[in-house]
């Protein structure tokens, strides 16, 4: 029996993200980042609703995708907190989404092949796009990385900043993607000339159990104004 | 709208596929093709008039669909369910789309397209009045699908038909989304028009707001009309400002009774004799004004433009740069 609160979590990863990236719409660097982007965004969208669509199914009490967006608030989010963190800048946005379709893909991969077959489903159609978002970030962390002094300076700094957040994503029944994980994201860090942070130190937590960064609040107070000023209507 | 669009394209083809016997005299052959609603293609040789008049025109069309983006997406992150947000952002995704075969079309004319964002950036070309309005609720999201793109389609379903291939096979697939996007809106507004009290008020609002700017959208009236009568006798356009915004009004007249909705005036009504709808014109003095500079959002709009461009200077540095370096290491056919 799949646990309510794992799909809960991995739906909100991808809920959260779609709302972080879909902040860039009409400021992407170049107009075919905007398209870009803005795909990206619906793919992890159109995941999220499956997922939170199939969470409220788990837990038989009738709450559909919007109710579970819209109607909980931060401390009942599951969602990791490198989704959460603000964009700031074009190579933060790059390393949050290397580090999280590195992390999408290999688990969806396995989901796939999960006996539950609603998950496996959802997994099997949410893998291609794992890895066309990885394709996007991996190019993009290589340009950036290999490109002029500043954008090497810029993604360095973004990679460094984002690596503590990367352990929060093998928490307990993950912890044996993370060398599949390290293998991607190494190979890309060193073609785009870029140093691999040290693990140790300060590591993160506790987005799993709805104890998030000062982040999110903000998010959702945003994402659900329109809904929650009109309770029970239709949209 | 949608039959008119695919009978554009097959007259495109089998334009494409009827030769003109050839005449030695260029504005001879420019006419004959012009005369012969044949279409004129990138090599052919065109009056310095015409290109420019294209270059400009395609050019504002394109900044139309960069800046549109904007008053939409001030809404992606507060869309009040998630259908509404994945269909609102594939919506602004498909403008930036839009935004770049207009400007490939324009590149046809011996421009390039960062000349052209140039020549918005510093305020020298225009983009359509109708985005420098804000979208204050959600219902402007529906408001603007409905009236803004329903405007637009008027507008641009004849321009299937203009006399400049790129320009024309551009529109064709752009006017196919567009209908969506329409459809969209409406289907926005009704939801809304038939949700609590609250929801009604808020949608006729919105449609109170965005009327007359939608009308203003089809241009200065005819007799003030610039640029109409040339363009038409180049078949880039093939009906007047007055024409389209009156064929504008008789549509939204009907739908307006589906969405239980009014239309803010009061001097709407049904002319027998003429077989339209007698409505007010929109206030053209204040379109001038906007055209100007000086509606309530142009500061804004422009600006978040300017931002977005400086701001990613960096990374379109970090492109070509990265792009220098393969090339030198990888030379060409490895």
């Amino acid at each position: 029996m799949t646990d309510f609160e794992y799909v809960l979590g991995l739906g909100d990863d991808a809920l959260v993200a779609a709302q972080r990236l879909a902040q860039w719409a009409a400021r992407a660097p170049e107009m075919e980042e905007d398209i870009a982007l803005a795909n990206i965004a619906l793919d992890q969208l159109g995941t999220a609703r499956l997922l939170l669509t199939y969470a409220g199914e788990l837990e038989g009490a009738d709450r559909t995708e919007d109710d579970l967006a819209y109607l909980r608030d931060d401390r009942d989010f599951h969602n990791c907190l490198l989704v959460e963190l603000p964009e700031q800048d074009f190579a933060v946005t790059m390393a949050k989404l290397l580090f999280l379709s590195a992390y999408q893909k290999p688990l969806y991969d396995r989901l796939a092949d999960s006996g539950d077959e609603r998950l496996s489903a959802i997994a099997a159609k949410a893998r291609k796009e794992s890895a066309y978002h990885l394709d996007h970030a991996s190019l993009w962390t290589v340009r950036l990385g290999d490109g002029t002094d500043e954008s090497h300076r810029r993604m360095q700094d973004a990679v460094d900043r984002l690596w503590p957040y990367t352990h929060e994503l093998f928490e307990g029944e993950h912890a044996d993607l993370r060398a599949q994980w390290l293998a991607t994201v190494e190979a890309v860090l060193a073609d785009a000339t870029l140093t691999r942070p040290a693990d140790g130190g300060w590591t993160p937590g506790g987005g799993r159990q709805g104890l998030h960064t000062e982040h999110l609040s903000y998010l959702l107070a945003e994402m659900q104004v329109v809904h929650r000023a009109h309770p029970g209507a239709r949209w | 709208m949608l039959d008119q669009v695919e009978a554009a394209e097959r007259e495109l083809r089998s334009a494409a596929e009827r030769r003109l016997a050839g005449d030695d005299h260029l504005q001879g052959y420019f006419e004959a093709i012009i005369e012969a609603d044949q279409k004129v293609e990138p090599r052919d040789w065109m009056p310095d008039d015409y290109r420019r008049s294209l270059v400009r025109q395609i050019a504002q069309h394109a900044h139309s669909e960069i800046i549109g983006m904007q008053p939409e997406g001030n809404w992606i992150t507060r869309a009040p369910s998630l259908k509404r947000k994945a269909i609102l952002l594939a919506k602004v995704q498909d403008e930036a789309g839009h935004g770049l075969y207009l400007y490939a079309a324009a590149e046809t004319l011996g421009v390039s397209r960062d000349e052209l964002v140039e020549l918005l950036l510093s305020g020298r070309q225009k983009y359509s009045s109708i985005f420098n309005y804000p979208t204050l609720t959600w219902a402007d999201v529906g408001a603007i699908g409905w009236l803004v793109d329903g405007a637009a389609i008027v507008n641009q379903v004849p321009l299937c038909r203009c006399s400049y291939g790129p320009y024309a096979r551009a529109m064709i697939r752009i006017c196919k989304e567009e209908s969506f996007h329409q459809r969209q809106g409406f289907e926005i507004l009704h939801t809304l028009a038939h949700g609590t009290p609250a929801q009604r008020e808020m949608a006729q609002d919105a449609v109170n707001r965005w009327w007359y700017p939608s009308l203003a959208m089809f241009g200065p009236p005819d007799s003030d009309s610039t640029h109409s009568e040339r363009s038409m006798a180049w078949k880039i356009k093939r009906f007047s400002n007055d024409e389209l915004r009156q064929r504008f009004v008789d549509m939204c007249v009907q739908q307006a009774s589906v969405l239980t909705l009014s239309l803010p005036d009061p001097d709407l009504r049904w002319n027998a004799e003429r077989e339209h709808y007698d409505f007010t014109q929109p206030d053209f003095d204040e379109l001038m004004q906007v055209v100007k500079g000086n509606g309530p959002c142009n500061r804004q709009r422009i600006e978040h433009r300017r931002r977005a461009h400086s701001e990613g200077a960096w990374v379109r540095e970090a492109a070509a740069a990265y792009a220098a370096k393969r090339a030198v290491r990888e030379p060409a056919g490895v």
